[in-house]
């Protein structure tokens, strides 16, 4: 950069004055920036109205108080105004002695990390295969890679009741192999656990192979020519250099898990595997608990924010690099 | 204690340890990391095909084959989904929805790209930024609030559940697809092909419509393919959105069918036909993309990257 300074002064020097432009002339951005702002007020507007507004409004019903009479939360709209009873209701409920939100919070942490790790570990070498070795098939295996992407969610969790029934063909499996019958969809961890793994890991492995397939095989070719064995070529330069992708990966993969309420619902449907996105779906049509549903998924909110903004600033980051 | 052990292993193979090379190809072709790779797709894609032939089994059974037959696409003359209403309307509610959504967000986010692209400073960047952070927020959170504004916020509260308030869910949902990719092809055009347009005496109006957008056709295109297929796999926004079964399109009815414990088959043919819809957007995405981009360098694989959006 700074080796890069001294020739630059002529270049921003005063320029030539501007011969008087013409009608319609290109002029710089200055003189016809109104026009671009017009181009692009739509989209802001409607990012105003239906994006900022409407977690104001989430803000100002948890803020807010409860009709007594209907139950129906009232928002509030002036932050003067607000009362912090839905909060403390929720705090209660997180960290209270008769808690049901807080064992809640630990079980979809302990969910959405072990299918987060669960995901890398089984995407990870896949993405590493079709990136570095497919050769000629490489076609052929993005495509099946990319397949999930165009089968809806649902007929995915479908599918897999399907396979999961008491008489289905898993246990049929399971049974030949002589291990009985389980009732996989009766509620258990394990079954939710690789229902996530199956819903999100069609994203994350695109994102790796994308991440992989950008590294240069001639680094990889310098490390082999400087003597590294095979092994210690992806220890010391492919992984590191799969840092990035990995750790936006698995940001796409946790994000969406994290507001997930549908997989459990459908795999497993016991109040013992609910999730933070059950909850708060829950009390969305409960009349006395739609503020503390406000509430709880601002809390939500907040908590993301962090991994959410690092995210863009990686994506931007790498989108700018590769450019 | 592992120094040594790799001094020695690397040191092992005798006088053949000055070349390694000559023992083991280099570039030998991974088996393990190829069977990994088959069984995680055959994991990945097995349980649709076997969705999918239950879809047309004879029987009740969503875990037995019973043999083959199209009743419960047409044959069946109350459950099928030709007959049901309900799973009929789901199809055309998934239908509408995507049309509508497509309809306005692609020219929306297509605008608010070329708008914010030129526009430079602190505002449009942080309107920029916005726009991604909708992108990342999880939807159940995003659902959530439109639900509020549409059920409870003086102004807003006329929308009311239903099928408008799907579409603007789902265009603010969506509208950073076309938004982020043709901001993205706009910085890879550069600026030479304005500039010149603009030397050539074409007013702003001209150039974005002469220049401009032909050039950004293919991403303006492949966000549309992104944001059609996006609509009809959504869930959670459409959820929380529709007030009736009649607003319900097919990925709620298959939920709240499943959920509510009375599957069957007829389902997995809505499933089916969703499965197709998907496919046919995606081929006519592959197929179109690749006729707009014809004379450039683009191969099938950039192709499938990006009518994936992940680009």
């Amino acid at each position: 950069m700074t080796t890069q300074a001294p020739p630059q002064p002529p270049a921003t020097s005063p320029a030539p004055p501007p011969k008087p432009a013409p009608r319609g002339k290109y002029t710089g951005a200055e003189p016809n920036k109104l026009f671009w702002i017009l181009l692009a007020a739509p989209g802001i507007i409607w990012l105003v109205i239906l994006f900022v507004v409407p977690f104001y409004a989430v803000l100002a019903i948890g803020e807010g108080k409860l009709n007594t009479q209907t139950h129906a939360p009232v928002a509030v709209y002036n932050p003067f105004g607000w009362s912090s009873a839905n909060l403390s209701n929720v705090l209660h409920d997180i960290f209270g002695a008769q808690a049901f939100v807080g064992p809640t919070v630990l079980t979809t942490i302990w969910y959405v990390a072990a299918a987060s790790i669960l995901s890398l570990l089984i995407a990870y070498p896949a993405a590493y295969f079709v990136a570095r070795f497919a050769g000629r098939r490489k076609g052929l295996f993005l495509v099946l890679l990319v397949a999930p992407f165009w089968i809806s969610y649902m007929m995915r969790m479908l599918a897999w009741i399907d396979l999961l029934q008491t008489n289905g063909y898993v246990n049929k499996v399971w049974s030949f192999i002589g291990l009985g019958s389980p009732n996989w969809l009766g509620g258990h961890s394990y079954t939710v656990i690789l229902g996530l793994v199956y819903g999100y890991i069609p994203y994350l492995i695109l994102v790796l192979y994308a991440g992989l397939d950008r590294i240069d095989p001639s680094l990889l070719e310098a490390g082999r020519d400087l003597g590294l064995s095979r092994v210690s070529t992806f220890w010391r330069v492919t992984l590191p250099l799969s840092r990035q992708p990995i750790l936006t990966g698995m940001l796409i993969t946790v994000l969406p898990m994290l507001g997930d309420f549908y997989t459990n619902q459908l795999l497993s449907g016991a109040p013992a595997t609910a999730m933070i996105g059950n909850v708060i779906q829950g009390q969305l049509t409960t009349p006395f608990a739609a503020g503390q549903g406000a509430i709880l998924s601002l809390i939500v909110l907040l908590v993301l924010i962090g991994p959410m903004i690092y995210y863009v600033v990686a994506t931007n980051r790498t989108s700018q690099a590769a450019s | 204690m592992t120094g040594t052990l790799l001094k020695a292993k690397t040191s092992g193979p005798g006088t053949a340890g000055t070349r390694p090379r000559l023992f083991r190809n280099p570039w030998r072709h991974p088996w393990f990391l190829e069977g990994f790779t088959w069984l995680y797709l055959v994991w990945s894609l097995a349980p649709i095909v076997v969705a999918v032939l239950f879809s047309f089994n004879n029987g009740k059974s969503q875990s037995a084959f019973q043999g083959l037959s199209v009743r419960w696409y047409w044959g069946d003359k109350v459950n099928s989904i030709w007959y049901n209403p309900q799973l009929h309307s789901a199809i055309f509610q998934t239908l509408k929805l995507s049309a509508l959504t497509t309809l306005i967000a692609v020219p929306v986010g297509v605008a608010f790209a070329l708008g914010i692209n030129k526009w430079r400073g602190k505002i449009p960047g942080g309107f920029n930024f916005l726009m991604i952070l909708s992108f990342v927020v999880p939807e159940l959170i995003f659902g959530v609030a439109l639900y509020f504004i549409f059920t409870q916020m003086p102004g807003l509260r006329g929308v009311g559940l239903g099928t408008l308030a799907e579409v603007l869910g789902l265009v603010s949902w969506n509208l950073s697809w076309p938004a982020i990719i043709v901001q993205a092809r706009l910085v890879t055009i550069g600026k030479q092909y304005e500039e010149a347009s603009a030397d050539l005496g074409c007013t702003h109006m001209q150039t974005l419509r002469r220049v401009m957008l032909p050039l950004l056709m293919p991403a303006i295109f492949a966000s549309a393919i992104l944001v059609f297929s996006g609509v009809i796999d959504d869930f959670v926004v459409v959820d929380l959105l529709s007030s009736n079964g009649s607003t319900q399109p097919m990925s709620v009815i298959i939920y709240s069918t499943v959920h509510g414990g009375n599957n069957g088959p007829a389902l997995n043919a809505l499933a089916t036909v969703m499965l197709l819809m998907s496919f046919i957007v995606a081929l006519l995405g592959f197929a179109g993309y690749r006729l707009m981009t014809r004379g450039q360098r683009i191969d099938n694989r950039q192709t499938l990257t990006a009518i994936t959006g992940s680009d």
